[in-house]
């Protein structure tokens, strides 16, 4: 079956993320727009990802527990877990890694916790933004250790992504898909990394506003719409290493 | 030594900045931001090609005298909003960084 999907957003917990993305707005913006299945990946944590699969659950669209990874090299990767006991034992693991430098909401903004109703209930210390110690070449095995997968984030992008910053995809690097936003000019990244060729695309919204939400217009074919058909349909995409 | 100098020796572009006096104590290349995060000292000169949001939170962090966008690296429009409003002061060059950095070392 064919389900909807965005599983690059970001809630009130980013410091870039706008403070009405909260885990409830972002959920039933989603469902309205027709939206099978979201994932909530705010930067380097998964601390919203509860709330958000809360609301889901009330209104009957699946939330994925989802991290926005930055590697050590300050390459955004896209983490997905199909639940949320493993996304929290990773984004505790990729908070432990990051350097203690206390987030200034003034300059970057606020970085809240909050339940399925709105309430703040906490907020992040630590400024999200950071790099992680986790390095490109680590990322696939740390998150398979948590019994996640990943692909790396917007790779047409000029900043963050594993081309801009490194240049190259390579094989070694262990990803099976990539993200690419809805702008980006395949043909042409597909010709000079031919790396790219017949690797699955997923195109995300990485929404930060309420209004970034994009209408549902990429689909996936999965035998459900749960997390975990999700996790299993990347899972067993073939390596790009073993594509060559 | 400080910005206005600087602007006026060099011949930088100003993308953003009112107030240039801003004395200078150094110069520090980088475009990792964690990086720079934790090792930029308070008034250098900052040469890279990251024009984004938070570079200029960096900017802020670090306490860098200004930003320098090397290669003509573009500065985004939220950046500039930010930098805006946090007085960060920006200004950009076709030059490289070590052209740069180079031509900075002789003046300060």
């Amino acid at each position: 079956m064919q389900f909807y999907y965005d599983f690059h957003t970001h809630s009130c917990l980013s410091p870039c993320g706008d403070n009405d993305m909260t885990p409830y707005n972002l959920v039933n913006m989603a469902k309205l727009l027709g939206l099978d299945i979201i994932a909530l990946t705010d930067h380097n944590t998964c601390e919203n990802c509860a709330s958000a699969i809360k609301v889901g659950e009330s209104i009957g669209i699946t939330v994925i527990p989802g991290m926005e990874l930055c590697t050590s090299e300050e390459v955004h990767v896209v983490c997905l877990f199909d639940n949320i006991e493993n996304a929290m034992r990773f984004s505790d693991h990729v908070i432990s890694t990051m350097p203690p430098v206390k987030n200034r909401p003034e300059i970057f903004g606020e970085q809240l916790i909050m339940d399925e109703e709105d309430n703040v209930i906490g907020k992040q210390e630590k400024l999200l933004t950071l790099a992680s110690a986790i390095s490109i070449s680590d990322v696939c095995k740390t998150v398979e250790n948590y019994g996640g997968v990943c692909y790396p984030a917007h790779i047409d992008r000029s900043s963050y992504s594993v081309i801009s910053n490194l240049g190259m995809i390579t094989d070694d690097m262990g990803f099976s898909a990539v993200e690419m936003t809805s702008e980006a000019d395949r043909e042409a990244l597909i010709n000079m990394h031919p790396i790219l060729d017949g690797v699955p695309i997923f195109v995300d919204s990485d929404a930060h506003y309420l209004e970034n939400i994009k209408d549902a217009e990429n689909t996936i074919d999965l035998p459900d719409k749960s997390a975990k058909a999700v996790i299993d349909y990347i899972k067993n995409l073939p390596k790009m290493k073993e594509r060559i | 030594m400080d910005v206005k100098n600087l602007v006026e020796e060099l011949g930088l572009k100003v993308l953003c900045g009112e107030n240039l006096e801003r004395e200078i104590s150094g110069c520090y290349c980088g475009d990792l931001l964690s990086w720079v995060m934790s090792r930029a000292n308070e008034g250098d000169v900052w040469l890279t090609v990251m024009g984004n949001i938070n570079s200029v939170g960096v900017a802020v962090l670090a306490d860098v005298a200004c930003i320098v966008l090397t290669e003509n690296a573009a500065l985004d429009e939220d950046a500039l909003k930010r930098a805006m409003q946090n007085d960060v002061i920006i200004l950009q060059t076709d030059k490289n960084s070590y052209q740069m950095a180079a031509a900075i070392s002789k003046l300060i």
